[in-house]
């Protein structure tokens, strides 16, 4: 049973401003079925240029429905710059707040106002072009949405990404990448100078695969138990020795190649060996 | 406002006499059955009285082979990971795709140790991939654990024949049948069945009490150690009031069986029927053929469960939903997802399940409500 506000409850169970306008000024839907949810606002303005009427039709659970019945509320009155400025926070603010677990119903809320302002400024219909690379199949995120959420919505965990954006919500697969995108967001530094133009010093480069070991890999190990200690560095041979769970254990080859070897070579070269030193 | 339950899957109503006949336990009759004196002692029979009386209720040879527990949960980690165990070598371990929690949770236990796992489909009816188990089996020995009926859609997998597969490889066959028991009738002693769940919840008797059916010369490893009880199975001073009341449970579904499968069926399919006819757009997810008696699943197109839970609610209507905003994840049901129902009908899935504690005013009132839920929820629907 959710923990929803009294104004959530009462926004689901009389919607305000439920329906359709026939040639609105601006219409956006976001969502769609497969996903669980869906949201379609339209508005129409006044001679003033402010928003006299909006309009929701939506597809999803109570929290979704009441959303889009305070985004209505909320940008009736107001002109599209003002109306612009609302945050999916603002949304869930004007309803006393949202379930942890629902805040990305009102992040479609926030969208579909997106959509319908891009469709009133140019005419077009709002069509969530793929910018980037989808990580999260499950509900079509990409990298590029990743990193807006992070970055504006100061997230810190993949529980807080996924209760934002759904991104890791589905079957889990993306999970680790989800991780490891949002540590390196939030560790963010300015882009290296030299772009790459340099080869690393053996010394950077010792540095480097330590850091991302520490980082990315020994966590995931430590969680079942197992750690891993670097042994030496040989050019491009990476020697290291499984500790704990992980020594013995009948699945660590697998998990060198797939997890330690793949992740050095994501970040640090693409011709890392991993060798494990019994 | 009266409560109109039909969500008797997820837990059922105390029955009267199960209630009174656990309260002398309560106050009296408190003493310890492992006790030398006569006071402590005297509570031991009841025990027996209750095993007799669930290995009644499912043809068990010998009511020795009822290991008590504390519920359906753990009944299957005893079987599974308690099974897994005690076999000579780490087994094949084969589940279905569409279990229980409590069955896959072990299940993937046993598979994060280096146990091979391997999870058969279902159909688009929800019924088992027979032919994939029969490859799977042959693998080396298995622990096969197959659920007899799902929870959320009723449907009824072939376990006899299931058990035989498993046998003939030398594997051990175990069965969660806590949405089966007490519904249809049924007879271990007689069905190729080594290990099979039960919980007291689901059958009237309170939460907090289970068993398991383990056939006399199936090896399982205790979980709980630390006491002679349950014959080492499951060591734990008997929570001798709960095991009362499961018994007496268990005697009353038996008594009760035929009345589940005529006029409990009969209220499930006038409902069924009644939804489907009023309510345009609805489908039944599952193996109309191959149900259990109580229960029905039925997707509405363009309309979401939690929200349709929660207008019913409203009204005092208790079911429940596949949809994944009512579950605290993203993830829909699996059960459905595994049965390729598409996004969509899974997202608005609602489950009602009957007992013979429901009357046809019930059936009316879900008859007279929820299609003005639909026709509302349709109405705010972008896709309509």
């Amino acid at each position: 049973m959710w923990d929803y506000t009294d104004k959530v409850n009462e926004h689901f169970r009389n919607p305000h401003n439920a329906g359709k306008i026939e040639n609105a000024d601006g219409e956006g839907q976001v969502g769609s079925l497969a996903c669980g949810d869906a949201l379609k606002l339209m508005f129409k303005l006044d001679d003033e240029g402010r928003i006299s009427e909006a309009k929701f039709q939506t597809f999803g659970c109570a929290s979704a429905i009441a959303s889009s019945s305070a985004l209505t509320d909320m940008i009736l009155g107001k002109t599209i710059e003002e109306a612009e400025k609302i945050t999916n926070k603002d949304i869930a603010d004007y309803l006393g707040g949202l379930p942890k677990q629902k805040v990305h119903c009102s992040v479609m809320g926030r969208e579909a106002l997106e959509a319908a302002i891009y469709n009133y400024r140019t005419g077009k219909t709002w069509d969530k072009e793929i910018d980037g690379e989808v990580i999260c199949h499950c509900f079509g995120v990409t990298d590029k949405d990743i990193e807006k959420a992070v970055r504006e919505n100061d997230i810190k965990t993949v529980e807080d990404l996924t209760d934002h954006c759904k991104a890791g919500g589905g079957c889990g697969n993306c999970l680790p990448e989800l991780e490891s995108m949002i540590q390196r967001l939030s560790a963010e530094e300015p882009a290296a100078e030299e772009d790459g133009a340099r080869p690393m010093t053996n010394l950077q480069k010792i540095h480097f695969i330590e850091d991302v070991i520490d980082r990315e890999i020994r966590p995931a190990l430590r969680q079942d138990g197992g750690d891993l200690e670097l042994i030496d560095v040989d050019g491009d041979t990476v020697k290291v020795r499984f500790r704990g769970a992980c020594s013995g254990c009948v699945v660590s080859s697998i998990t060198l190649k797939d997890v330690v070897e793949a992740r050095l070579k994501d970040n640090v070269s693409q011709d890392i060996v991993v060798e494990e030193i019994k | 406002m009266k409560t109109v339950y039909v969500d008797n899957n997820a837990t059922t109503q105390i029955a009267d006499e199960v209630r009174e006949a656990m309260i002398p336990f309560l106050t009296d009759l408190w003493g310890n059955p492992s006790s030398m004196h006569t006071f402590g002692g005297q509570t031991k029979k009841y025990i027996e009285t209750a095993r007799e009386q669930v290995a009644a209720l499912i043809g068990a040879a010998d009511p020795q082979e009822i290991t008590f527990t504390s519920c359906g949960s753990e009944s299957n980690n005893l079987a599974i990971r308690g099974g897994a165990e005690a076999m000579d070598k780490p087994p094949h371990v084969i589940t279905s795709k569409v279990e229980h929690a409590a069955v896959s949770g072990p299940c993937h236990y046993l598979e994060d140790r280096g146990l091979r796992l391997t999870k058969i489909d279902v159909d688009a009816k929800g019924r088992l991939d027979v032919e994939t188990l029969q490859r799977e089996v042959k693998a080396g020995k298995s622990l096969t654990s197959i659920m007899w009926a799902n929870n959320e859609t009723g449907v009824i997998f072939p376990v006899g024949l299931i058990g035989e597969m498993v046998h003939e490889f030398g594997g051990i066959f175990h069965t969660d049948a806590v949405q089966a028991v007490g519904k249809i009738p049924m007879n271990v002693s007689e069905l190729p069945i080594d290990m099979l769940s039960l919980s007291g919840h689901k059958i009237h008797a309170p939460k907090g009490v289970g068993a398991l059916y383990i056939r006399r010369g199936t090896k399982v490893k205790p979980l709980v150690l630390g006491g002679h009880q349950e014959r080492g199975r499951r060591a734990g001073t008997e929570n001798v009031p709960y095991l009362v009341g499961l018994g007496l449970a268990c005697e009353l579904a038996g008594k009760k069986m035929n009345e589940e499968n005529t006029r409990v069926k009969a209220m499930r399919d006038r409902l069924e029927a009644g939804i489907l006819k009023s309510c345009p757009g609805s489908r039944v997810n599952g193996d109309p053929a191959g149900r259990l008696p109580n229960t029905t699943n039925i997707s509405f197109d363009y309309i979401e469960g939690e929200a349709i839970l929660l207008m019913l609610d409203d009204k005092g209507i208790c079911a429940s939903t596949g949809s994944a905003c009512a579950s605290g994840s993203l993830e829909p049901s699996h059960v459905l997802r595994a049965m390729q129902v598409a996004g969509m009908s899974v997202h608005g899935s609602i489950r009602f399940s009957l007992s013979t504690y429901n009357t046809e005013e019930d059936v009316d009132a879900v008859l007279t409500e929820l299609p003005k839920v639909v026709k509302r929820l349709r109405e705010l629907s972008p896709f309509v």
